[in-house]
């Protein structure tokens, strides 16, 4: 079985003006950048890589992720976690519930409160457990997001400009933090950014789009 | 994943149980316009019906009171929320205006026209307030002010309860046309605020709130239940003759009703084509005086002109239903005591249980109404979501066909129906013909904010492996609780305020708050109706309390979504 995440042949249209194309394998604890000015359609390629493509964008070839073709799999059953620049905790939930929310269902009460205690220990923010997301500052919400979608145990991450909305000292943190555990457990990453430093802190192959 | 099944099928219920009824009706008030009732003994086609209308004395003024009436209304509160908005939009008087008009968007018609007949009428509040001391009345004077033959009451009975609905539908487009800077830029440029404003938003503004004022001009050309309480008896207002004709228990008489409901229809359609040929004369007009520089000298005045009567036309509402207040717990009242002699709970404990019978009536009703619209709506929105359907410009103009095709026309087709179907009348046709209402109000509500839903949050919450389903129970909705409430309290105050629906299709036998209210207003019992109009009120005002309170204890601990 080949583990990491696999693009073959994927060109996305909209309507009949081809937007990209790309093949690419990423093995697991690999970074994939892939780099370009806004409005090229690097956001559409992780469209169609969770299953959210708006029906406006055609796109041909497939996705394959640890040995299953994934293209036509609904979203939800795909294993592709996804950050974006927000942290787009969802507001109504407190940031144990968030947690929750991500968190693979199965095992007891106890066992799963004691999974996402351990989440909040891990990323210094043990007792946020039943705090308001939105009183949470940029940087503890970006730790949040990340712990959420690493709860969902995912097969590869894909990064949506994730660092550009943090300010710059906090950005080497964050970033550090995201690649650290993704290349911990052995994630491939699809990175897409305009910002060259992400790029370089990323250390793995980039394309150019565009 | 029943849902998924059903789902791709919502949109084509919610066209068919909004235009299906008004189809139906209409098919059904042509047969019998030229003749054909077969319940009644007639087999068509004859011109009979119109000949019978022709006929009619009264036809002439009662023509002429409908186009009057609906296009001075529609023109004096446009011209209110367009000038106030124009002059004050942004600054404080503004917001208090805004603040005193929104509570008044879900004031019923009737209510409100009962409470401006309180004031207005010769033995009304202002008279009462104003003699004998400045008048030297001693008694009512004998003059026709309410149910004035020229139907002006009648018209400032619909200003008064237009006016909010314009302007809030005026806000609600004000946000996507770049305002506040085009008006900058005008008055660094030397325009007044008006003129500025006038010249460079108008025109977009404009476009955006045009179908909603289409609806307002079908609307008061053919009201029946302003026009019982506020217009003219003898004749009375077209609609209400047809409303008549339709009541009579010769069943011959629907003939001519249907034929009446056809002449009401078609004069709509004329007085929007006049309306539309005047969009184009003032458009015409409008860019000769762009065109001519002037930078509106008499801007102050105008403004002040125009917030005084927004100012006024809330306040008459607003005092008339104090008045309504003051005369559900009046004892004796005598002309021309500005205040009763005494307070009195009589009123309330002899009127109350009516009024609770009529307010389970309502409720049911409009909760019914109103859920179905607010399930069918999320489903259209939904599905619109998932399968990336997108409605077109023209496709929302379907959402205001049940608006602008007026009720007298559609509904007497809808009874007439019912009848050769032998169909029993009762609550839930009146439930089915409140759908037909509630709906596009309820979509119109919900559309925007749920659109304006940030997609990603999707995207995530399906990353994490939640369904479609899933994301839609668990995350899209309760985000969203605040303006599903709204929309829903929005449906049940169209609800609560359906007049000729609920007569019509009840077949006098359904007896809500506003039916109940309205019969009364012949009788002139002052202390019944106050009682019956502010449980009226109240019935279409506590949705929208609710509708605030509950997100708000909800999400008392989650700032992000205090605004959303």
């Amino acid at each position: 079985m080949d583990k990491g995440l696999s693009l073959r042949d994927v060109t996305i249209k909209k309507g009949d003006v081809p937007l990209l194309s790309v093949t690419h394998e990423i093995a697991p604890g690999d970074v994939l950048t892939v780099m370009g000015p806004s409005g090229v359609g690097k956001s559409t390629l992780l469209a169609f890589i969770t299953g959210t493509l708006s029906p406006n964008f055609s796109a041909t070839g497939s996705v394959w992720l640890d040995g299953h073709d994934i293209t036509h799999v609904p979203p939800h059953q795909r294993r592709a976690g996804i950050l974006f620049q927000d942290d787009l905790l969802f507001p109504h939930l407190s940031v144990g519930a968030n947690l929750a929310f991500g968190l693979r269902p199965g095992g007891s009460k106890a066992e799963r409160q004691s999974k996402i205690t351990a989440a909040l220990d891990e990323v210094g923010l043990a007792d946020f457990g039943d705090r308001d997301p939105a009183t949470l500052s940029g940087g503890q919400k970006a730790r949040v997001a990340l712990m959420r979608m690493l709860l969902s145990e995912p097969c590869a991450l894909l990064l949506d400009e994730p660092f550009s909305r943090l300010d710059a000292a906090l950005r080497a943190q964050v970033r550090s933090m995201v690649f650290d555990r993704a290349r911990a457990r052995g994630l491939p990453v699809l990175m897409v950014t305009h910002d060259a430093e992400d790029a370089r802190a990323a250390g793995g192959e980039i394309i150019t789009l565009g | 994943m029943r849902t998924n099944r059903f789902l791709p099928l919502l949109p084509a219920l919610t066209l068919l149980a909004m235009l299906g009824p008004v189809a139906a009706g209409l098919w059904w008030t042509i047969l019998p316009a030229f003749g054909h009732l077969p319940a009644a003994g007639q087999t068509g086609p004859s011109l009979d019906p119109f000949r019978d209308l022709f006929d009619w004395g009264g036809l002439p003024s009662a023509v002429f009171l409908s186009l009057t009436t609906g296009l001075l209304a529609t023109a004096i509160s446009l011209a209110i929320v367009v000038l106030v908005t124009a002059g004050w939009s942004g600054t404080r008087p503004f917001r208090n205006l805004e603040r005193l008009l929104s509570p008044l968007l879900s004031v019923p018609h009737a209510a409100a026209a009962f409470g401006l007949a309180f004031l207005i009428a010769p033995s009304g509040w202002l008279s009462r307030l104003a003699s004998p001391t400045l008048t030297g009345w001693e008694r009512p004077p004998d003059l026709l002010i309410v149910q004035d033959t020229w139907g002006l009451s009648m018209a400032a009975g619909l200003i008064v309860k237009e006016v909010p609905f314009l302007l809030l539908i005026t806000l609600a487009a004000l946000g996507q046309a770049d305002a506040k800077r085009s008006v900058a830029v005008a008055q660094a440029l030397g325009y007044g605020r008006v003129t500025g404003w006038l010249k460079t938003v108008f025109p977009r503004v404009y476009a955006q709130i045009r179908p909603p004022v289409y609806v307002v001009l079908a609307y008061s050309m053919t009201v029946v239940d302003v026009a019982v309480i506020l217009g003219p008896n003898t004749p009375p207002p077209l609609s209400v003759q047809i409303v008549k004709w339709m009541s009579d228990p010769d069943l011959a008489m629907r003939l001519e009703g249907a034929a009446g409901a056809l002449l009401q229809l078609a004069l709509v359609v004329g007085a929007l084509c006049f309306w539309r040929l005047g969009e184009s004369v003032v458009a015409a007009l409008g860019r000769r005086w762009i065109a001519a520089g002037y930078r509106g000298r008499l801007d102050p005045v105008v403004a002040r002109v125009a917030l005084a009567a927004g100012c006024g036309s809330a306040l008459a509402v607003l005092i008339g239903l104090a008045v309504l207040a003051i005369w559900s717990f009046a004892g004796f009242w005598g002309f021309p005591d500005a205040l009763p002699d005494g307070f009195t709970t009589r009123n309330w404990m002899r009127f109350g249980p009516g009024t609770l019978e009529a307010l389970q009536e309502t409720a049911i009703i409009a909760l019914t109404a109103g859920l179905l619209a607010l399930i069918l709506t999320i489903g259209c929105l939904e599905a619109e979501y998932r399968y990336g359907l997108s409605f077109s410009r023209r496709a929302v103009w379907l959402l205001y066909l049940p608006l602008l095709i007026p009720q007298i026309a559609f509904l007497p087709g809808l009874q007439t129906l019912m009848l050769n179907l032998g169909a029993d009348v009762g609550r839930k046709p009146v439930i089915i013909a409140h759908l037909v209402f509630v709906l596009p109000y309820v979509f119109l509500s919900l559309a925007d904010p749920f659109r304006a839903w940030d997609r990603r949050m999707g995207t995530i919450a399906a990353a994490l492996g939640a369904s479609a389903n899933g994301v839609l129970w668990r995350v899209r909705l309760p985000m969203l609780l605040r303006p599903i409430l709204t929309a829903l309290a929005v449906g049940l105050a169209v609800s609560v305020g359906q007049y000729l629906p609920t007569l019509l299709i009840g077949g006098g036998r359904v007896a809500t708050l506003t039916t109940e209210a309205v019969a009364l207003a012949s009788g002139g019992d002052r202390r019944a109706i106050a009682v019956y109009g502010l449980m009226q009120t109240g019935a279409a005002l506590i949705p929208f309390a609710l509708a605030l309170l509950i997100p708000a204890l909800a999400w008392r601990n989650r700032q992000g979504l205090r605004h959303g």
